[in-house]
């Protein structure tokens, strides 16, 4: 066996091995997001000063990404706007794991509920993603709450589908077999068996719905439904650019897009690099 | 007799990830050397999952971007370099793959028989010969418009070894080509490969079935870990092995069923510890100092070239 | 016993089109109902209606009955192809439906057209040169362009083509309610141009992707390097070895999409103002106009279903080993 020896040169990250660059890349991105989350919430609203005599000005050292019609820093809008996201991503992710759990346990009981949860899933695929968040924020009565439950709602089906099918595969292996003829409950063998199997893929399917998420949010509040216009979400500013945009202040949507950009990119690289840590023979390609 | 092919010191290896994303270098072959003349078949015999596959890969220049591949190949006493290689693929040297998985799944087996062709006259001229050997095997015309699923295991390796002889190679690199088959498939198929010498063809048959080489081949050679440890003519395997001289040829010789049914303790180390002297020092019964420190070097005794310092010229 | 097949797959197809799009009527007008808004009194509160037209509202809504009645009230009336009366546009639900799909197909269709056949050229460019500086750029693009918001995408090409180069009016200037069917052949073209180029945009990158990945894979296939051993290389051996192989996932890959185009559609429609079904189901979402969007949903799962449908017919009728083997048991 031969290791590859560490070259010491200046690119060091360059020539470490796959590891080491996963690592490094999942922590510092990682550290990046948290550090947009986190800054998001020590931006005070009274931050966000409403100064007339300062407004639309053009992207400058003093104001990063410019100023709007109110005068208010594009930035510090965009931040808060970005942490709003996250937020919301997060929390639509953790209902949405959890829906796609239960849905994939139940779905092992038996033949009936096997049905019953691909059925649940064929329904909630057939319509299209935005009109369902649609619906149900309406049916929840529309506002910030109406846009987390349509966003949270909605976003567990891609998982659900993998463990379905995983546990499917766990259920006809042998020393699940095996327990049951040992007269194991259903529940202890979901809770002993199956659940230790998937959690790689449940990790992984969470990253990944977190920018689906994210970007949901703020396609959902960019077409006007939930949150109020004084919101700094991503959507409402871009919305709220259009109508600018003639006026010639493209920063106003060229930068808190190109933001909202970077998160979904850096959580999908996140996801990416986890998912070649649990699952290393993907990784050649 | 002339020598069609002479490969001398080949070494292949190429790098690997496993778990946890860790680098590795897996040494797949080493120093490799092996002459095949005309008419002659010389079987490369080794454990399964042995990486033999790569010596025919390496031949033919297919193998993967990430191999390492160190001595060299002549053809007819000139260098097999790349541009050499893409004149004789296909032609000159032809490859009999494993199984059916190396014809293309969508395509008929006819037009995957003739290979390309630039022009019309071409196709036809080659569609002629692929008929005509067709039938030598005994393939029917519905076979012509088949799909790989469809075709039986037997049916599978006449059309390869048909594919493999449409444009009369000199070299032919056969790869496993029985396993999977009934007997009196693999019977038929034995007889295929061994009247092909007819056509003054030289072949190397590269497989882990002892049985297929002996049957077969007018030379064997046994590979360990990826080391040549012993090249010598079939006819040795018989009566007693006196004749083999390296103790893993004559344990595999005495495990077969006809002979002794002997088996021997032990297991192959992993490629990934491949020991520093001689590789088979593991499970050898005649292990010395010596076996641990050095690694032997492919010599030449009674016309059989070995790699072991204790060679059994006595017998046993 | 082909045709047995093939009866048998229209049958199953049949059944689960028509158990789909039941569930989805009730499981959205249960959701719909379930809100606090109320659509008659949202309907009544913002416009003057004549007594006439509140006696039919409140008969098709069954107000204040139990919500089982007036599903099965609302079930009975669409099944007679009476989707009601859109609040928006006073006129049947059916008649907006029919004109907005239109404009919308048109849009969707071009620019699926477009993402397909540009995005199989760019993965095929890509996985044949895997590793390249050709394979990194399309690689960045597609992942770039799978993070940006659709509508921050149309936001920029409108910045550049409209606002900057000023070669297309900003917003289109439709206003809201009207119908308009004097348009133009040209300034549907003119209106179009920009969607298209943004939803193509937008589009392309999944299917180049996968098409790159199929490429790579089917390359490091046995057959491959079969073919290879025999001479084949460069752009002859992907054409004669590797087109055909990959040609059926991305095209059925394509068809699978119809969900994504459609998101795509809502978000750009609204960005240039395209009086499509997208920016109408927006405008009936946050307008409360309930049985228009009840029927926007319903024939959107509509579409999605036959985009399945046909990668399904693709998949299951044209790859010669599927075709052959006769014994499928799930669909």
């Amino acid at each position: 066996m031969k290791t590859t020896k560490k070259t010491n040169k200046p690119w060091t990250l360059y020539h470490a091995n796959l590891r080491t660059k996963t690592l490094v890349i999942i922590s510092i991105s990682s550290i990046l997001l948290i550090s947009i989350f986190l800054s998001s919430y020590l931006i005070k609203p009274d931050s966000i000063i409403t100064n007339f005599t300062s407004a639309n000005q053009m992207p400058s050292l003093e104001h990063l990404f410019g100023t709007d019609w109110m005068g208010r820093d594009m930035f510090t809008r965009t931040i808060s706007g970005l942490g709003l996201s996250i937020g919301v991503g997060a929390f639509a992710s953790l209902i949405s794991t959890f829906i796609a759990i239960v849905l994939g346990l139940f779905s092992s009981f038996n033949k009936f509920t096997d049905e019953l949860v691909a059925g649940i899933i064929d329904l909630f695929s057939s319509i299209p993603h935005i009109l369902l968040i649609i619906l149900v924020s309406i049916s929840f009565g529309g506002g910030f709450y109406g846009v987390i439950m349509g966003v949270g709602l909605t976003h567990w089906t891609p998982l659900a589908r993998v463990l379905r099918a995983e546990i499917k595969k766990i259920k006809t292996s042998k020393y699940v077999k095996l327990s049951k003829e040992f007269g194991k409950s259903k529940l202890w063998i979901a809770k002993n068996h199956m659940l230790p199997l998937v959690i790689s893929q449940i990790i992984v399917g969470v990253i990944l719905m977190f920018p689906h998420a994210i970007m949901h949010e703020a396609s959902i509040t960019f077409l006007g439904f939930g949150l109020s216009p004084h919101q700094p979400a991503i959507g409402i500013i871009l919305a709220e650019s259009m109508n600018y945009l003639t006026s010639g202040f493209w920063w106003l949507a060229f930068y808190p897009g190109l933001s909202l950009l970077l998160v979904v990119l850096i959580f999908d690289l996140i996801g990416e690099n986890i998912n070649k840590l649990l699952n290393p023979q993907s990784a050649q390609t | 007799m002339t020598k069609l092919l002479k490969i001398r010191n080949l070494s292949i290896s190429f790098t690997q990830y496993i778990k946890g994303l860790n680098q590795k270098e897996l040494q797949v072959i080493t120093d490799l050397s092996l002459d095949i003349h005309e008419s002659e078949i010389i079987a490369i015999l080794g454990a399964s999952g042995s990486g033999k596959s790569l010596l025919a890969n390496a031949i033919l220049g297919i193998l993967p971007p990430n191999a390492l591949v160190s001595g060299s190949i002549k053809y007819k006493g000139n260098e097999l370099t790349n541009q050499l290689r893409k004149k004789l693929k296909g032609t000159k040297i032809s490859l009999i793959p494993q199984s059916v998985n190396y014809l293309n799944p969508l395509m008929i087996v006819q037009e995957q028989a003739i290979g390309t062709t630039q022009t019309q006259e071409e196709k036809e001229e080659k569609i002629l010969r692929q008929q005509k050997i067709f039938k030598e095997y005994g393939l029917s015309k519905d076979v012509n418009q088949m799909y790989p699923f469809q075709l039986s295991g037997g049916m599978a390796r006449k059309v390869l070894i048909s594919t493999a002889l449409l444009n009369n190679p000199d070299v032919i690199i056969a790869d496993e080509p029985t396993p999977g088959l009934d007997q009196q498939a693999v019977t038929e198929t034995i007889n295929n490969l061994i009247n092909l010498k007819k056509k003054k063809v030289g072949m190397i048959l590269i497989t882990h079935d002892i049985n297929t080489a002996i049957r077969t081949s007018d030379k064997i050679a046994i590979l360990y870990l990826g080391f040549v440890i012993e090249i010598t003519n079939t006819k040795n395997f018989k009566d007693n092995g006196e004749k083999l001289l390296h103790p893993y040829t004559k344990a595999l010789y005495n495990a077969l069923p006809e002979t002794h049914f002997k088996l021997t303790k032990g297991t192959q180390p992993s490629y990934h510890n491949i020991p520093k002297g001689c590789p088979y020092q593991e499970n050898c019964p005649h292990k010395t100092d010596k076996c641990i420190k050095i690694l032997p070097e492919l010599k030449t005794i009674n016309d059989t070239q070995i790699r072991c310092h204790h060679p059994l010229i006595k017998g046993e | 016993m082909n045709k047995k097949r093939t009866i048998r797959f229209i049958e199953h197809k049949a059944i689960r089109f028509i158990l789909l799009i039941i569930s989805v009527a009730i499981f959205s007008f249960i959701l719909i109902n379930l809100s606090p808004i109320n659509p008659v009194r949202v309907y009544l509160g913002e416009v003057a209606v004549s007594e006439a037209q509140r006696v039919m509202l409140e008969q098709y809504w069954g107000i204040n009955q139990p919500i089982t009645v007036k599903l099965f009230n609302w079930f009975t009336c669409i099944l007679h192809g009476d989707f009601g009366t859109s609040l928006i546009y006073r006129i049947p639900v059916i008649d907006v439906i029919f004109q907005k799909f239109s404009a919308s197909l048109i849009l969707m269709l071009i620019s699926w057209c477009f993402s397909g056949l540009i995005g199989f050229g760019l993965g095929i460019i890509a996985g044949k040169n895997k590793g390249s500086l050709i394979d990194k750029i399309i690689k960045v693009y597609c992942y770039i362009l799978q993070s940006a918001p659709s509508f921050w995408i149309g936001l920029v090409v409108l910045i550049i083509f409209s606002v900057s180069l000023g070669w297309f009016p900003i917003g289109f200037g439709v206003p809201i309610g009207t119908l308009e069917n004097n348009v133009t052949i040209f300034e549907w073209i003119a209106r179009l141009i920009l969607p298209v180029l943004t939803l193509s945009m937008v589009g392309v990158a999944p299917i180049a992707m996968y098409t790159r990945n199929e490429l790579v894979d089917v390359l490091s296939s046995d057959y491959i390097l079969f073919a290879k051993s025999r001479g084949e290389f460069g752009w002859d051996l992907i054409e004669r070895q590797a087109l055909r192989n990959i040609l059926l996932p991305v095209i059925t890959l394509q068809f699978l999409s119809f969900n994504e185009l459609f998101g795509g559609a809502v978000l750009v429609e609204q960005v240039f103002s395209y009086p499509g079904i997208g920016q109408t189901a927006v405008m009936a979402g946050l307008q409360s106009d309930v049985p228009l969007l009840l029927a926007i949903v319903i024939f959107s799962a509509i579409f999605v279903f036959t985009g399945n449908l046909i990668a399904d017919i693709i998949y299951y009728f044209v790859d010669p080993r599927i075709k052959e083997n006769e014994t499928i048991e799930d669909y």
